[in-house]
């Protein structure tokens, strides 16, 4: 019972915290370009800003239009319950390995490409296109970065693999290293961040995400950018926990416990937010079809930290 | 040019801008056309006008760039048959002005595209704006745009603007693309047609300053000066040397601004935000020294026919040199970041290439037809004071890309600051204004200057009153837009945004 209080008090506290990391994530854009920015709670305002407005909806637009967002928002949701944010327990944990996590992104994304395409505007269907194009070469990058992982455990639950890598003596492990390049490349993708995509571009022919929910409006806009920065909170958290595991607190540890795990987890998200930021300024985005090439090299060396750890055992 | 045509006659017009009329039939037109095209000339522009009422007909003016100096062919067509032979074929960019000549003042040319350009259906087919008896308003007849079909296995269309997703001004781009592959843009413009020419009849020559000055926001300067040649051209005025120079520093603080603000972009579309911030900055310093010297960021009313309006005392000329300074410090930073920056040059590199033969096929002008292998610059080419003083070095690039674009930008910026601070150094004394001469018999008069885009270029025609009877002012846009839609053909989609940010093409002031 306190276990699932426990994990139900964290997946909360990853819903509600992700707009923040998001905000962080600009401001510290802002401040590398030498910029004011406008503070880390603008993610919030937005938010709030599209929730109070009337949604405006295309008039060909199929049911599948209205519930994409929602499946979208739900399926973050859910993976926000089965990765280990704070606490090594996560409430739904049990029920769903790393490879179903692969698929609940999958689910969002085939979702929100239909409802792309459903109005039948051409920038839905050509951000729609571009994003199958990111996903199919980005998800075996990730399911590569967690068989690493699950390798070393001889489990592919989450738990289980951040409780025995955190358990182990801090040393470097090869395959680890390896696989913690390859994800931070998948993340950059499946996040529509520079180099790949360009969260704050207004130019509708590179689009890639924002192509896609161009047709949005009011809360159906806002549950999809609520969506967006939980699936940024999502993949820093499985970044940290498979990683830098560190910190993580069991539920056993009490409230006492919980404070430690949201102060360190708090600021191992900063510090990411941080390099993610500074990633992000110094690069220019890529051409797009430069984007496989990204992709295939993170599989690449997904692929090779597999292989060192088969080869050396580490 | 008078040694091959021996029967035609021409007028030289006086004024800062070495320039003949002549007037000529169809076949002479074409001629001289060829004659000048083969000798490496080019098209400016034409435009018509009707003469009705003074049992003239209508006429056509054909204003050509040919290598000793401007000539203004004039054709005479009839009331109730304006046909002229069209030019299309011996200047590809003839064919969307002619396409603007017949919506605005309803004289066709014979074969060519039959499609309108700038008549979006806000008034009916056979109501000529520009003519003298046109109604004030009529009703709107919309109809249906004919694009260019490409037809083929997997060929589909994308539809882009006229409203974008950005604060942008209005285009429609119609992409024909396979995948991420462009095989064909067709462009469709007009959309800020706001019947400038129209408006300006029956303005006094000082208000049409105010008019033309706000035909292109950020080409104001090019304008500004463009159009006060060409009304002191028709009155035979000179201005002093002091407000001349003051012109040049006000046209070449517009380049600058306009460059810094265009690197920025190009950066910031190139997904490279830190470059739009840091340039952005630069841009902005710069317009507020503007606002403090002329009392607008972009100083709208500083040139008027006669002179300059708003002196530069000793110490303002100290403010602007330290702020082109400090320009010119960062600027020589930023362009090594930019050129050192892999993933920038990756994007700039072979993007959106125009090969000199295709350039000068299409008749590209300004920047970006020196980003393409010309050396062509009114600024040496038809240079009037202080450029006559002081030569500016030519640059040119022959790559066509967008990297040469951006080096373009870059060289000429830092030729402008150093033009800037040699005349803001040394400004000659002498009146700020002089009071505009008489009206000559046919008061006609043409300007032109280098503005940052190419040359703009701009016709006056005063009554005897004074005011003015026709004015056109020509944007360099009208022939480097058809250049980007062969710029963009074999690139991807998403490439599109930077290519276009290269060209950076005036909407408002092709649309007039």
């Amino acid at each position: 019972m306190n276990d699932i209080l426990f994990g139900g008090f964290q997946a909360l506290l990853a819903i509600a915290a992700a707009p923040l990391l998001l905000g962080w994530v600009d401001q510290c854009r802002a401040w590398l370009q030498n910029r004011r920015g406008a503070g880390v709670l603008q993610p919030y305002r937005v938010l709030r800003k599209l929730m109070r407005k009337d949604a405006v909806i295309a008039h060909g637009a199929s049911p599948l239009f209205r519930a994409a967002p929602y499946v979208q928002f739900g399926a973050m949701c859910l993976a926000a319950a089965i990765i280990p944010v704070v606490s090594i327990t996560a409430p739904l944990a049990a029920a769903a390995d790393t490879i179903a996590l692969v698929g609940l992104f999958a689910l969002a994304r085939v979702f929100i490409a239909l409802a792309a395409m459903d109005i039948g505007t051409a920038f839905g269907s050509l951000g729609a296109r571009r994003e199958m194009l990111i996903g199919f070469l980005s998800e075996p990058a990730l399911l590569m970065v967690f068989f690493t992982a699950s390798l070393i455990c001889q489990s592919t639950l989450l738990p289980t693999i951040v409780g025995t890598l955190a358990h182990r003596e801090l040393v470097i492990y090869p395959s680890l290293a390896f696989a913690g390049v390859a994800f931070t490349m998948v993340l950059l993708a499946e996040n529509a961040r520079i180099p790949i995509d360009n969260p704050a571009t207004h130019l509708e022919l590179t689009m890639i995400h924002e192509a896609m929910v161009l047709e949005y409006s009011a809360r159906h806009l806002a549950l999809i950018e609520w969506a967006s920065a939980l699936k940024l909170m999502n993949f820093t958290a499985i970044g940290l926990a498979l990683f830098v595991p560190w910190g993580l607190t069991a539920a056993a540890a009490g409230p006492q416990g919980l404070a430690v795990g949201i102060v360190t987890t708090s600021l191992k998200l900063a510090s990411a937010g941080v390099a993610l930021a500074l990633i992000e300024t110094v690069s220019a985005k890529l051409r797009i079809f430069r984007a496989p090439e990204f992709l295939a090299t993170a599989f690449l060396l997904a692929v090779l930290g597999l292989l060192v750890h088969q080869l050396l055992g580490s | 040019m008078r040694e091959r045509f021996p029967d035609l006659v021409f007028h030289p017009l006086p004024g800062a801008l070495p320039a003949t009329r002549v007037e000529t039939t169809p076949t002479q037109l074409v001629t001289l056309c060829r004659s000048v095209r083969e000798a490496g000339g080019r098209l400016v522009t034409l435009w018509g006008e009707d003469l009705r009422d003074e049992g003239l007909g209508f006429r056509l003016c054909v204003a050509l760039d040919a290598n000793d100096a401007l000539i203004l062919a004039e054709l005479r067509l009839s009331a109730d048959n304006p046909v002229f032979p069209d030019l299309s074929g011996t200047f590809p960019s003839a064919d969307r002005l002619q396409r603007a000549v017949r919506d605005l003042v309803g004289l066709r040319a014979i074969g060519g595209d039959a499609r309108p350009w700038l008549r979006h259906g806000a008034w009916p087919t056979d109501v000529f704006p520009l003519r003298r008896d046109a109604p004030a308003s009529s009703p709107a007849a919309p109809a249906e745009y004919a694009f260019v079909r490409v037809e083929g296995d997997g060929v589909h269309e994308i539809p882009v603007g006229p409203v974008h997703a950005g604060i942008i001004e209005p285009g429609h781009f119609r992409f024909s693309v396979v995948g991420e592959k462009v095989l064909r843009l067709e462009e469709r413009l007009g959309y800020t047609h706001k019947g400038i020419e129209k408006r300006s009849e029956g303005l006094t020559a000082t208000d049409g300053a105010r008019l033309v000055a706000r035909v292109c926001g950020d080409s104001t300067a090019a304008y500004a000066w463009a159009y006060a040649m060409a009304v002191e051209s028709a009155t035979g005025t000179t201005p002093s040397p002091r407000a001349l120079q003051l012109r040049a520093v006000l046209l070449e603080r517009e380049r600058l601004a306009n460059h810094l603000g265009d690197l920025g972009a190009l950066g910031n579309d190139a997904g490279f935000a830190f470059g739009l911030a840091q340039f952005s900055r630069l841009k902005e310093d710069l317009l507020r020294a503007n606002a403090a010297v002329w009392g607008q960021r972009y100083p709208m009313d500083a040139i008027v026919p006669g002179g300059v309006r708003g002196d530069v005392d000793a110490d303002a000329a100290r403010m602007l040199t330290a702020n082109l300074d400090a320009i010119a410090l960062e600027l020589a930073r930023l362009r090594e970041i930019y050129d050192n920056h892999a993933g920038l040059q990756d994007r700039f590199l072979d993007a959106g290439r125009v090969s000199p033969e295709l350039a000068s096929q299409l008749g590209m002008v300004g920047l970006c037809a020196r980003a393409s292998g010309s050396t062509r610059d009114w600024r040496n080419a038809r240079p009037v004071f202080p450029y006559t003083h002081d030569a500016c070095a030519t640059v040119t690039r022959s790559q066509g890309d967008v990297a040469a674009r951006v080096a373009v930008r870059f060289d000429e910026a830092v030729a402008s600051i150093a033009l800037c601070r040699g005349w803001l150094a040394a400004l000659p004394a002498g009146d700020l204004s002089v009071p505009l001469g008489t009206l000559g018999a046919d008061a006609l008069g043409v300007g032109g200057v280098e503005g940052w885009r190419g040359p703009v270029f701009v016709a006056v025609r005063l009554d005897a009153a004074g005011r003015i009877r026709r004015c056109h002012p020509h944007d360099p846009s009208w022939h480097n837009w058809p250049a980007l839609e062969h710029a963009i053909i074999d690139n991807i989609v998403p490439d599109f945004p930077l290519i276009n940010k290269s060209f950076n093409l005036s909407y408002s002031g092709h649309d007039l």
